[in-house]
Order: structure tokens, then sequence, then C-alpha cells
């Protein structure tokens, strides 16, 4: 009977996280003709800005997988961790602090008076894209590399081939999977994200749907919205034919550079870093200096925080049966794979679905609950991922060992199982919160009126044009995203840890 | 008393275990041993019903358990000790010894008598492996249980610790006066630690005999083999009871009539002398054990034995030597095989 309640409880979340798409087919039905010039053109768009932000995400990506994965650098962890953390930030807080610092009359002007070309368009999105989402390559292909055995390499040098042709031509070729499994994941981001083609102004699924949406065109809006589903529905799927890395574990080429080749990789790296983390936090704190904090309501903060810990404790409790039918049956792994749907759905797209399911179900219509639902259904994938590791590391023995000492399914769950698995719950639903902290999308659809986050806040101070007032929620908004980041690699080394230590004293 | 009826065990199409009795005594310890894949963990996870059964019934007390009436592993009042310890990684010593019994005296009792109590505290992460196991044998047994199952208990220890820890678990189980099912794959600890062992071939007992009977007459080829190095020699039924062998008449154990039989000749029944007159055999092989040596020889008539004496004997490769049977009132055979 217990079992049946956790079941339920499982169906309940897989439910929530296909009901979106559900929803999405229904209003499809609504339409006779699909297709006009203007789909053509944002799909046209669309695809061009993916496949530009791939090909970008992949020049600076691979090149720093190479180094890296290879050279040994001095604090090899920090480097690695501050080239990752373009990744945490999210690109709409670049896009609008580029906007406003390059161009005619932008902050860099301002400044120096040098006059900057302006980032905007294709080109403009596709360059700060590619900053934000080049760590996915790097990380792919870093751990393709690191897979690789150096023996090969070796061998190549020894046939009198330099290093760097050794690089191209043996160790790249062997990491194509995970080259294009980063450059994938690169150009799925480039399709779902709303904000910096917004602000770049240049027309894409994301943008029209919004705009769409603000002049009442709800059915257009979801029709795009099932156009990109179509697009993300496609990537995904070549995502999963790239499949993993082939390849016998090895022990990784280690190069040691020498102190000029050390400041020169520097050299290199800064400039990514420096448009990718300095800038952002560089005008934001600008705007502080120049119009100080006062302006800021304390309240929209608050707004964000509440918003955001009911979407993590819903995630946290909802994980947990999820996580342990999980672990057994065919069931249990099918309803878990149904919660990851909503992981791939664009936030745009969850925001579209979910207020035509407010104009159908008027007790929802513009309720904090169905603000709070779309994160649930959105970022619930999180918070089962870091349960469902922290259950798969329990042995099944010491939960048997309870039993049989006499404790029944429901004292094991709260004498055992729970206090084992409290750190990975308390993780998973701690990248819940930061997550729909920084929601921008289906916020901006979605928050009842009058209900301010941070970034529906920074969003209508772009909108209108009061630069300055972005700071708090801005600066605010790239803490919560350094934070996270902390988070995960900590969770990381902590892996890494267990992973290296295993079982001590076991033949002491 | 416990009791295994015609028990199966089934994964999905796949039978693992088929058609097992076995009847436990009281403070009775058996031993379950048999190659890998042979089903003897299964059978300790029936009995605690940790696996469901396909056939059969379980009775220990007052629970009988059977395919449509299952009893849950709480309701059981077992003790296991797992091969991986299985400890409550969260709980100290003390509290995964009193896990769920309220009995403060037992706890303390066996903390002390497996000399834990400087580790009360400790949780297992800090243990050894050695202490681990200890604290998983007091929480067995401070719980009282009807019926201790240990599942390879000494598996993930060294050597050294095993041969200690093996009696001291023996004693302790004697002490607390619970009969035991203790599974191995290890055929010293199967023949030297219980009261009763079963073999274990493919699923199904093979035996189920005191350790010596198992050892000197083996039910089947493959039980004699898998309890310690055994050699044939060819044999003809002369009378009631006995056979003639190139190395002499020998007694059987039971009554074959078959003409063509094969005895089963352990190397330590088996002695060799110097004395070129009677030399009957030539040396093959010699492998030098320490204490012992074991020679590989060719009788004249052709067949190979293996022969274990002193290890102050020493004959070369090639050497001829006397090769006779010494040790047994009686030698278990089989019908020869083609």
């Amino acid at each position: 009977m217990r079992r049946a309640a956790v079941y339920l409880l499982a169906l309940c979340a897989a439910a929530l996280a296909v009901a979106p798409l559900i929803v999405l087919a229904l209003l499809a039905e609504d339409f006779a003709s699909v297709f006009d010039s203007r789909n053509l053109t944002l799909l046209f768009n669309t695809l061009l800005l993916a496949a530009l932000t791939a090909a970008g995400s992949v020049l600076i990506g691979v090149p720093l997988a190479v180094i890296t994965a290879f050279v040994a650098l001095p604090g090899r962890r920090v480097w690695l961790a501050l080239l990752a953390s373009p990744l945490a930030i999210p690109s709409y807080l670049g896009a609008f602090t580029i906007y406003a610092a390059f161009g005619p009359g932008g902050e860099i002007e301002g400044l120096s008076g040098l006059t900057t070309p302006a980032f905007q368009g294709l080109i403009g999105s596709a360059i700060i894209m590619a900053l934000y989402t080049f760590p996915f390559v790097l990380l792919t292909t870093r751990a393709a590399l690191l897979n690789q055995d150096r023996s090969l390499i070796l061998a190549a040098r020894t046939l009198g081939i330099p290093l760097h042709e050794a690089l191209l031509r043996v160790a790249l070729p062997r990491a194509g999977r995970g080259i294009a499994a980063g450059a994938l994941l690169a150009a799925l981001y480039a399709i779902s994200d709303f904000g910096t083609p917004s602000i770049m102004n240049f027309d894409t699924f994301t943008r029209l749907i919004y705009v769409e949406y603000n002049a009442y065109g709800l059915s257009q809006a979801a029709l795009f919205s099932l156009q990109l589903m179509a697009l993300v529905g496609l990537v995904l799927f070549l995502e999963s034919q790239v499949g993993a890395v082939r390849e016998r574990p090895g022990e990784a080429l280690l190069i040691f550079p020498s102190r000029a080749a050390v400041l020169a990789l520097l050299a290199s790296v800064l400039p990514i870093l420096m448009f990718a983390i300095v800038l952002p936090l560089g005008v934001f704190a600008l705007w502080l200096a120049r119009e100080g904090a006062a302006s800021f309501d304390v309240a929209i903060a608050w707004n964000s925080t509440y918003a955001s810990l009911l979407a993590a404790a819903g995630a946290a409790a909802l994980a947990i049966p999820v996580a342990l039918v999980a672990q057994k049956g065919f069931l249990g792994k099918t309803l878990e794979r149904l919660c990851y749907f909503g992981f791939g759905i664009p936030g745009i797209v969850m925001g579209t679905a979910l207020v035509y399911l407010g104009l159908r179900l008027p007790m929802l219509y513009q309720t904090l609950a169905l603000l709070v639902l779309a994160y649930l259904m959105r970022f619930l994938p999180l918070a089962i991922g870091a349960t469902r590791a922290a259950l798969d590391k329990l042995d099944n023995s010491t939960m048997n060992a309870a039993r049989i000492l006499g404790a029944n399914p429901g004292e094991v769950f709260r004498r055992v199982t729970l206090p084992l698995t409290t750190r990975g719950i308390i993780a998973g639903a701690a990248l819940v919160f930061l997550e729909a902290m920084r929601e921008l999308p289906a916020t901006l659809l979605l928050a009842p009126t009058g209900f301010e986050t941070l970034a529906t806040y920074l969003w209508r101070v772009y909108e209108a044009g009061y630069f300055g007032r972005a700071a708090i929620p801005g600066l605010l908004l790239v803490l919560l995203s350094i934070a996270g980041l902390v988070m995960a690699l900590a969770g990381e080394a902590d892996r890494d840890r267990m992973s290296t230590s295993g079982p001590q004293g076991a033949t002491a | 008393m416990l009791r295994l009826d015609n028990i199966s065990v089934a994964y999905g199409d796949r039978t693992v275990v088929r058609h097992i009795n076995i009847a436990l005594g009281d403070a009775e310890i058996l031993m379950l041993v048999g190659p890998t894949g042979c089903g003897k963990t299964t059978i300790l996870n029936a009995i605690a019903g940790l696996v469901p059964l396909s056939a059969g019934q379980i009775s220990l007390g007052d629970w009988t358990a059977s395919p449509s009436q299952p009893v849950p592993p709480e309701k059981r009042g077992l003790g296991m000790v797992f091969q991986d310890f299985a400890l409550f990684p969260h709980l100290s010593v003390v509290k995964n010894v009193g896990f769920r019994t309220d009995n403060k005296e037992l706890v303390d009792h066996w903390i002390e008598l497996l000399g834990l109590a400087a580790f009360r505290d400790a949780l297992p992460g800090q243990l050894s492996g050695g202490q681990r196991q200890r604290v998983a044998l007091a929480r067995a047994l401070a719980h009282e249980p009807a019926l201790m199952l240990l599942d390879e208990p000494l598996s993930n220890l060294d050597a050294a610790l095993k041969d200690e820890l093996r009696w001291e678990i023996r004693e302790a189980l004697k002490k607390a006066g619970v009969p035991a099912v203790w599974v191995t794959h290890d055929q010293a600890e199967a023949l030297s630690v219980g009261d009763t062992l079963g073999v274990l071939q493919g699923g199904e007992l093979a035996q189920l005999d005191a350790p010596d009977l198992c050892f000197s007459a083996p039910s089947n080829r493959f039980v004699a083999g898998f309890l310690g190095e055994a050699c044939f020699i060819t044999a003809q039924v002369s009378g009631v009871a006995t056979a003639q062998t190139a190395l002499g008449p020998v007694a059987l154990t039971g009554e074959p009539t078959e003409g063509a039989l094969e005895v089963l000749v352990r190397p330590g029944d088996l002695s060799v002398s110097n004395d070129e007159a009677s030399a009957n055999a030539t040396v093959r092989w010699v492998r030098f054990e320490g204490a012992t040596r074991l020679y590989g020889v060719t009788l004249d008539d052709g067949q190979e034995l293996s022969v274990r004496t002193s290890g102050a004997d020493a004959h070369g490769i090639g050497d001829r030597i006397s090769v006779s049977l010494t040790r047994r009132a009686s030698y278990q055979s089989f019908p020869a095989e083609d």
C-alpha cells in the first residue's frame, strides 16, 4: 500500500512534466494554416543563430579544452572553475550589460571617449551566446580528451610529428563525439534562450513568442512555441545519436609548459573571461556607484526568494518518490524519464503553455501557484538527479540489514534512507532554488500582476531604459550564479573524494 | 527449528535454486558452500525474506513463509551479517548495535564481549574491517535473533584476520546458543567451522552431511573435487564391499555391486617409501609446500595420482618410489567413467 502511494506521487510528478506538451498540442488543433513566410524567416534566423553559436563555442571551447586537459598549469582546478563560470551566468545579464557598454553612447564611450561598434542583431547575439555556451564544449571535449591514453600521442611524436600536429591529427579526431555533444548543447541553448536575441533585437522564435504574447496573440505564440519545440526535439534527437565516447580509459597526456607559455596562455584566456564575467560585474558596479541603491525595493528580492523557496521545497518533496521508484523496475525508470521532459522545454514555451492553462482554469490564472508550477516542471530534474545520486550511493544491504533487524519499510526510510540522503536532497533543492531565482521568460509571462522578481524587474528597467536601477538586482543575480557554481563544483569535489578513497579499511 | 521444505527460487524465468530441503537443530551451525553462482547467497536471502520463493516453504518458530504467503523480513526475527558489513554509516557503534532494541545490557554485553568497548562512539567509517565485522555481529546478536544468517562474512578481510575472526564468530554463536546458516566459498572454512556442511552445485544441494563425511564420502565427483584435491584410481569389485586396485585391496564405503569402479584417493591417503624392491611408481613432478611436499606420480600401469608427504621426504623427478594406501578404514567409490 505504501509502495502504491510512492508510485502515485511519482506518477503525479511525471504527469506534471508532460502536461505542457499536451497543452500545446491541444492548442495546435485550433490552427488550420501553420506556415507562412514569417515562419520561414524565424526558422532560418533561429537555425542560423544556433549554427553560429555552436561554431563560436567550438572555436573557443576546443582550444581551452586541450589546454585544461593536457597542460600542467599551476592551479588547474581554479582555471577550470573560472573557465566554466560563464555557464552559470544567465546570458541575459551578459547581453544586457554588453548592449549597455558598447556602441555609440555606451558606457565605454562615456568612460573613455572611444567609440566602439555596437553589439546587435545576428552577429551580436551569436558572439554573446558563444561567450556563455563555450563551457559546454570545453567540458565535454575535456572529458573526452582526458579519457584518451597518452600512448598514441607519444607514438606519433616518436614517429617525428611535432606536438601541435599530434594534438590536431591524433587527439582531437578521437574527441569528435565530445565536441559534437558540446556543440549541440550550445545550439540547444541558443534556440531556447529568450534574453539575448530580445536584447540584440534579433527575431528568433523565443523573441517573437514574447512579442505575440504582449500583443495578445496567445494562439500565435503557442504555434511558435510548438514549432520551437520541434527544433528542440530535433537537437535533442541529434544529441542522443552522438553517444558516449567508447575508448578504453588510460593515463592522460601531461604537457609541462615554460613560464612564457603560461603567460601567453593566460593572456589569451583573459579577454574571454573579461567579456563573460568581468564586464557584467563592472557595468553593474558602475551603475551602483552612479545611482546608488536607494531606488531598489527589498520586497522584490523577497518575492524572488519566496517563489524560489516554494519551488525548491516542492521539487525536493517530489524528487524523493521519483528517485525511489527510478531505482527499480521499468515503470519507475519510465516515470523518471518523463520527469526530465521539462528540462528540455524553453522557459518561454513553458510560460506560454501555462498561461494558456491559466486561461482555461480560472482558479490558477494570475496566481503564484502557476509560477511555482512552472519552476517545478522546468527544474524538477535537477532535484531528481541530486536525490538519485545520493540514493544510488546507498548499499542495498544497509537497508536490508535494517529490515532484518525488525524495521518495517517506513521505519527504514525514516531512520536509514532519509538521514543518509538528506545532503543530496538539500543540494538538489538548492540547485532548483538558484535556477528559479534567475529564471526570466516564464517568470515574465506568469508572475501575477504586481509580483515583481529580480529577473522581471531587471527586464522592466531594461525595457524602460532606466538602466541604472538594474545595478542591485543584476549584482544579486550574478552573485547567486556564482554561489550555484561553487555548490556544483563542491559537489563534484565531494564525488571525487568519495570515488577515490572508497570504502576504507576493508582489509585493515 | 529452521525447516526448508523443497524450496525453489527463480529470478524471472531463471530458476537459480531448486528443491532445497534442510532442517537445522537448535544451536547448530550449518555451512553452505559452493562455487560462484551456485545459489548459496540466494538461499540465505530466501530465508531472510529478501527474495521471494517460487515454490516450497520455510518455517522457523512461529512463522511459515510460502510463495502465496510471504513473511516480510522484519517479521522473521533473524540476524544477518553481510559480506560488506552493512553498518549504518550515520550511526555510532553503540547506536548500530542497539538499532532496534531497548535491552541496553545486552548491547553492552556484546560490545564488551567482542572487544568493541573502546569504539562505542566511533562511526563505522573510522573502524577497520575486522572491527566493522565485529560490530555487525554484535548488532545482529544484540537483537536476540532466532537464527543467524552469515553471508560470506570474512571474504572482505585479509587472511590472518580471517582465521582469527572465524573462531571468534563460532564462539559467539555457541555462547548465544543461536543456530546459524553460514555461507562461504572457502573450503577450509566450510570444513572446519560448522557442525553440518551443505555443498551446492548448480542451485541444488549435492550433499548435506557432517563435514568429515562430506570430505571422505562425497556424494559425487563434483563434491569430491570441490572440497579438496581428488584423484581416482580404477578398481574391480572383488567381494562384499571390497575391491581390487593397482595398490592392493581396499574396503569400500557402501556396497557397490557393479564391476568397474573408480575409488577416490586423496593425496593424504597415500604414503611413499624409498624401497627399490617394491617400487611401483615414478615421480613426475614435485611441489614443495613448507611443512609438506606434494608429488605427482605415475603408477607403473600408467595411472596418475597425487601424494602428499612430510616436507622432510625428498624425492627427485624421475625417482622410482613405492606408493601405498594407508589411511582410511574405507574408501568412497564411483562407477567408472568411459
